[in-house]
């Protein structure tokens, strides 16, 4: 086996060699996490049967389809203008903005988004004390800075005559947007998409600034259960985890794939 | 049918175009030649839409265009890199315009076929255009262009994307096109040959100023101004002081030089006379008693052959004269080329020479 070969291995088995542990003794009878004790799917049961781990589960795929959602609107505008509105006064400082919470650190912009939803609820009542909205949005702001991202990459890469050619052969402004520059968008904002419901999806920090009693989302649970122990259920819910994620990915992969082959790569 | 007056523009501190005059007859196929940052394509953005004009007027049939937005103008585009839509197939594309105007679907149908059929491409009508080819996929702009019925098509260097090979043939079915729609179209290039070769009339633009218009003919034979006579064609140009009897004396020639017609202009005044390198007779010195003449006398020279460009059915030679200048002849590639080094005589006629604005 050459050098290269080996190094090879050794890199792939230290990043997937403690995946492929976890879900090992997912599947392990034994009531010590780190124990092999046979074949058995009574952790997986038991987690179905853990209500609070359930319902939190459902709740963080509530939170990370509503903040993907909203951060594709959102992001995908900006992204647009970034991209198609010239050099409009204040771009340099808008694209700063937008782009501000992927270089700012979380536990900075979950601070300044409590202090916001703090500040706002005096004010005017909304959002009504802290939890999966105040999640929702706080996932929001940091989902759009990545789909308005890719989104820009995308249009500045299309050719802006398409547009001026929909004009030329009759679209109003709106209609050159939904015939042809959406259609360009469209792949850049699925992608956006699936980053946002994945960065809310495993997010702790955000979600612990901005949370309140009503939002306790699969993250923070898993993380406040640990520190009280591994036990072989939270084994299970990361096999579970790793299977939804591994769909996922498998999915937009197979659709971003499609969309290229559809345009000649190009 | 499209009148440009005044018509003028900028970019921050570059003027694209400036006080430019320009009519165009219907039916008519123009060509606006010029090089890069002429502003060529600033016009026709400019009648297309994309751009607003800082000064002058934009008339098509008496209507003025400035206040129009892009997509009420009665005016098709075909772009330089023809822009056809990726996420739609052949026939999407060219129904694109009629699906704007709200053309019933069974209209609708008949009319892309028969612009499939007018550009060869029927069968094709499932196809997305990255499966096309080049020529192929030009074809498929021009019949999204043509298919709305423009009274004026604009043509952004519509061969340029093309192989060689290509080019000389889609010319002829632009032209054939053409005078099958009625259309007038405005082609912009910076190829002189394509100008010559498909336009009625041709205008060269220089940084922003129209310099000439008219017929390929007329303004390659008779250039206007010494931009027009080197960029079309490379015409040599000769530098000299008038003579009182109308003649030229040229220094750099080594002759004296006679246009067809005396030059009215005071004697002793310095002018440019432009020499198209084709009109140039050339014969090795002396290589028999008839030629000894030559060389000799007004609108004759002699000089060495320093360099030879073979081009297919030209061949163009750098003489050196015995002036000091630099003269280009091209002659058929079939009648002989001197070899590098002879001794040659030149003389051409007096309508060969024509005298310079600037």
């Amino acid at each position: 086996m050459s050098v290269a070969r080996l190094g090879l291995r050794l890199g792939l088995g230290f990043l997937y060699l403690p995946i492929v542990l976890l879900v090992a003794y997912a599947f392990s009878a034994d009531r010590i996490p780190f124990q092999w004790g046979g074949f058995s799917l009574r952790w997986f049961r038991a987690l179905a049967e853990d209500e609070r781990l359930v319902e939190a589960a459902l709740l963080s795929l509530r939170v990370a389809a509503g903040a993907a959602t909203l951060a594709v609107l959102v992001g995908g505008l900006a992204g647009f203008a970034l991209a198609r509105f010239g050099p409009f006064r204040g771009r340099a400082l808008f694209g700063a903005l937008i782009g501000a919470p992927l270089v700012l650190p979380e536990v900075v912009t979950g601070l300044s988004l409590l202090l916001l939803f703090v500040a706002l609820e005096g004010a005017i009542g909304w959002p009504a004390g802290r939890g999966a909205l105040t999640v929702l949005l706080a996932h929001a702001t940091l989902g759009a800075a990545y789909v308005a991202v890719v989104v820009q990459a995308r249009l500045a890469e299309a050719d802006r005559s398409l547009e001026e050619a929909a004009l030329n052969l009759g679209a109003t402004p709106f209609v050159a947007f939904r015939t042809v520059t959406l259609p360009l968008m469209a792949p850049s904002l699925f992608a956006g998409w699936l980053l946002a419901f994945t960065l809310s999806l495993d997010d702790v920090v955000l979600a612990s600034f901005v949370s309140g009693p009503a939002g306790t989302t699969l993250p923070m649970v898993l993380f406040s259960r640990l520190k009280l122990g591994l036990t072989p259920e939270v084994n299970a819910l990361g096999a579970v985890i790793v299977a939804v994620a591994a769909a996922a990915l498998g999915l937009a992969a197979l659709v971003l794939a499609r969309v290229d082959a559809r345009r000649g790569g190009g | 049918m499209l009148r440009a007056e005044g018509v003028a523009k900028r970019y921050g501190a570059t003027v694209a175009l400036e006080g430019l005059d320009l009519a165009i007859a219907p039916g008519e196929f123009f060509a606006l030649l010029g090089g890069s940052g002429s502003g060529k394509t600033t016009l026709l953005r400019l009648v297309a839409g994309f751009e607003t004009p800082d000064a002058g007027r934009l008339l098509l049939e008496g209507r003025d265009l400035v206040p129009l937005p892009p997509y009420r103008r009665p005016v098709a585009m075909m772009f330089q890199n023809y822009a056809l839509f990726p996420h739609l197939d052949v026939f999407d594309n060219v129904a694109y315009g009629l699906r704007r105007a709200g053309v019933p679907s069974a209209e609708l149908r008949r009319r892309v076929a028969e612009a499939l059929a007018l550009v060869r491409l029927a069968g094709l009508e499932r196809r997305r255009p990255h499966r096309l080819s080049g020529g192929q996929r030009q074809r498929v702009a021009l019949a999204r262009s043509l298919v709305v019925r423009p009274r004026l098509l604009l043509l952004d260097e519509p061969l340029a994307a093309l192989d060689a090979g290509l080019r000389e043939a889609t010319g002829f079915e632009l032209r054939a096109l053409q005078r099958a729609t009625g259309a007038a179209f405005v082609m912009v290039t910076h190829d002189q040959a394509e100008a010559m070769a498909l336009a009625d009339r041709i205008g060269v633009l220089e940084r922003g100023r129209l310099v000439q218009v008219g017929p390929p003919r007329e303004v390659y034979e008779r250039p206007a101004t010494r931009f027009v006579a080197t960029f079309l064609g490379g015409a040599n140009l000769l530098a000299g002081t008038v003579r009182a009897d109308g003649g030229v004396d040229c220094a750099e020639a080594g002759c004296v030089l006679r246009p067809a017609a005396p030059l009215a202009r005071p004697a002793g005044s310095a002018v440019t006379l432009a020499l198209r390198p084709e009109r140039v007779r050339m014969r090795p010195e002396a290589a028999d008693r008839a030629a000894a003449a030559e060389g000799e006398g007004p609108n004759a020279t002699r000089g060495t052959v320093v360099e030879i460009a073979y081009r297919g059915e030209l061949s163009t030679c750098l003489v050196r004269l015995d002036g000091g200048t630099a003269l280009r002849v091209s002659r058929p590639s079939a009648e002989g080329v001197p070899a590098r080094g002879t001794r040659v005589a030149l003389a051409w006629p007096g309508e060969a020479l024509t005298v310079l604005a600037d």
